[in-house]
């Protein structure tokens, strides 16, 4: 069977050679990278522009992206037809392609993120080094962390105060970086569908600055999700071995806090992404070219419960005035980041897979069937299997991360 | 230093310096032959001439070995119905591979629907095949660079280099590409390359019974189809790309996509 052919649905007069050959794992990638922009600039609004209330988050968002970034590249390599020769991207890059610039963008960006990283922990990875040292009765595992720090170290035990500030001085710039960067790494994923002119509906100089604001609401949202779920655990840790109330008290304000400070700049945040979207269908409506036709009967009929009711009803009014209520209450942040992480989802789905709703010829439709239960590789590949493995990995990646660069520890500064 | 020792020093380091510049340019007879080629391969389908037979689309697949029952094609046909009431109806059943056996248009989910006789003002045929454009989407987006134009402007894919993205599928305006279910990498037509350039006709062009596909040498003022080029009025698809196609259409209409 043709690829693409299992889960296309032809509909009226479609060409012979067009499937949907961009399915669900092309859904994932930009929102995959999308999260890792968005929990990095996160992060960077505490490093660079010194937002005091999102100190402890900031920490974590940065662990987190980290922990997010490779698997970025992973729905692209489950996608390839030929993923072994994957590697020929950062080979023979051919830069008139805005894939090709994918390697030299992504690993910048883990470069930058890495070397932030390392700033950060410098001071807690070398002292972690010399309490082990001195521990004589050292479990395998930290022995196994021991060596960890040792190589990740780099040699450079130096804590003293100029040592120290020389660290600070250089998470700030690298944040600074970073920004841009992060920015750059999403709206180019947004600029690898805005440029391609053979489809009406992604065509649009908006693609990359709409994709780059929904991608910094996903990341903030996930990581509100992640921080306020990664503290209860932490707060069932807290009243298991110390009953006292104090910790546990401490804890709920901390988690609090952040939780409502964060939650003012994913509102800033999904106010300019709707606001754009909306720009975007608008102005299709109003100038009208020829494929206006065609995309207003996928937006306002094929796929309307997908646009109107879950990327813009659930995903975007409900926790919007879930938000802005007063007396906002952790769980409710929660439930409200969770609608949004689903309505940046389906926006990625309304624009993948909804760019390839409608024929070249514009008088058919295609439609996406999503393999749930795998049958095949390619099945499990570009299925509901191969999407919830790339959504898991980073959770998993994040644990063993956590073990080595501690995302909740807490210290006077950065 | 004295102005004019300065002077002096200063013109030759100049002049000995433009002349060991311009030595450097040497004269490379593939470069100018790149620059002005002597071949344009270009294709002229007259859809007058067409009756929707699909030989061309079985021939195609025989000779490039597209599995025959795979629902991919290098080239196909494409039928137009237009009706009395305004309303235009058109299909290509697995590309027109078995040629248009029947008067019921092919609605694809929606089945076949009957139009009668009476209702129908006009019908026409139109073949359909990459279009070598000079201007080649799929090349500019293909991030390895395995799909690329010849000097002679036939657009080629190397399937040992392909990576299997897609992107220069999603690239082209006219559904000209596919994935190949056997060797799972980007596939087109090439104006059957491998017989062209030995002065072998396209197999396609050699099993149409009515002369309605014809590829020649655009740069060739002598070609048969250079010369219906600059006699009849013909037209292209899609212009709008800006992806100048260079398979030109006698008898285009406007319902034609």
């Amino acid at each position: 069977m043709v690829h693409g052919e299992l889960w296309t649905i032809k509909e009226l007069f479609v060409l012979p050679n067009e499937y949907i050959y961009w399915s669900i794992q092309i859904v994932m990638y930009p929102y995959m990278t999308g999260l890792v922009a968005g929990a990095f600039v996160l992060s960077s609004l505490y490093h660079v522009f010194n937002v005091e209330s999102l100190k402890n988050i900031a920490r974590f968002a940065l662990v987190f992206s980290f922990a997010l970034l490779p698997v970025a590249m992973m729905p692209l390599m489950l996608h390839l037809q030929q993923p072994l020769r994957g590697v020929h991207v950062l080979m023979t890059p051919h830069f008139t392609s805005a894939i090709s610039a994918f390697g030299i963008v992504f690993l910048g960006y883990g470069f930058i993120v890495a070397a932030e990283i390392w700033f950060v922990y410098r001071t807690y990875i070398v002292k972690n080094i010399v309490r082990l040292r001195q521990k004589n009765d050292r479990t395998a595992g930290e022995t196994l962390l021991l060596t960890i720090h040792k190589v990740i170290a780099l040699g450079a035990y130096d804590l003293s105060e100029k040592a120290v500030a020389a660290d600070h001085k250089a998470v700030r710039l690298l944040a600074t970086i970073g920004i841009p960067v992060a920015c750059f790494l999403h709206g180019y994923a947004g600029f690898i569908f805005g440029s391609v002119k053979a489809n009406a509906l992604w065509m649009t100089p908006l693609m990359p600055v709409i994709f780059i604001c929904s991608a910094i609401v996903s990341g903030i949202a996930l990581c509100i999700l992640s921080y306020a779920v990664f503290m209860e655990i932490r707060k069932l840790i807290a009243k298991r071995s110390k009953p006292g109330a104090g910790h546990l008290a401490e804890l709920r304000s901390i988690e609090e806090h952040e939780v409502h400070s964060t939650a003012r700049y994913l509102l800033l945040f999904m106010t300019l992404a709707i606001t754009l979207e909306l720009l975007d269908v608008i102005f299709r409506g109003y100038t009208a070219v020829k494929s206006w036709d065609i995309i207003r009967e996928v937006i306002y009929n094929k796929d309307f419960v997908k646009i109107f009711i879950f990327q813009y009803g659930i995903g975007n009014v409900l926790p919007f005035i879930l938000l802005l209520l007063p007396r906002l209450s952790t769980r409710r942040a929660c439930l409200a980041c969770l609608l949004v992480l689903f309505g940046v989802f389906m926006m990625r789905w309304n624009v993948v897979i909804g760019g390839q709703a409608f024929s070249l010829t514009f008088a058919g439709f295609m439609e996406y069937h999503m393999p749930v239960i795998p049958t095949s590789m390619e099945t499990f590949k570009e299925g509901l299997t191969g999407a919830a493995s790339v959504a898991i990995t980073p959770f998993i990646l994040f644990y063993f991360l956590n073990k080595i660069f501690p995302a909740f520890i807490r210290d006077e500064k950065h | 230093m004295k102005r004019r020792e300065f002077l002096k020093t200063s013109l030759m380091f100049v002049s000995g310096a433009s002349v060991s510049l311009g030595a450097l340019e040497f004269f490379d007879v593939r470069e100018v032959l790149a620059a002005h080629p002597e071949v344009r391969w270009g294709f002229l389908v007259d859809t007058y001439k067409c009756v929707g037979c699909g030989f061309c689309v079985k021939a195609c697949k025989t000779e490039n070995e597209i599995p025959f029952e795979a629902n991919v094609t290098r080239t196909w046909v494409e039928r137009y119905v237009t009706l009395h009431d305004g309303r235009v109806l058109a299909d290509s059943p697995k590309g027109a591979r078995d040629g248009f056996t029947t008067s019921k248009i092919d609605r694809a989910s929606e089945g076949f629907e009957d139009v009668p006789q009476d209702e129908i003002s006009q019908a026409f045929f139109v073949p359909k095949l990459c279009n070598q454009c000079d201007n080649p989407p799929c090349v500019q987006v293909c991030p390895v660079g395995a799909t690329y134009q010849a000097d002679d402007g036939v657009v080629l894919v190397d399937r040992k280099w392909c990576i299997g993205c897609g992107y220069c599928i999603m690239g082209c305006p006219y559904g000209a590409r596919f994935f190949n279910p056997v060797t799972h990498v980007a596939d087109k037509c090439n104006f059957c390359y491998h017989r062209i350039t030995k002065g072998l006709n396209t197999a396609c062009a050699q099993a149409c019974p009515f002369g309605a596909r014809q590829v020649g040498n655009l740069k060739n003022p002598d070609d048969p189809i250079t010369k219906i080029l600059l006699t009849q009025r013909v037209g292209i698809l899609k212009d709008e790309f800006g992806t100048k196609p260079q398979v030109l259409y006698i008898g285009l209409n406007k319902e034609v996509r």
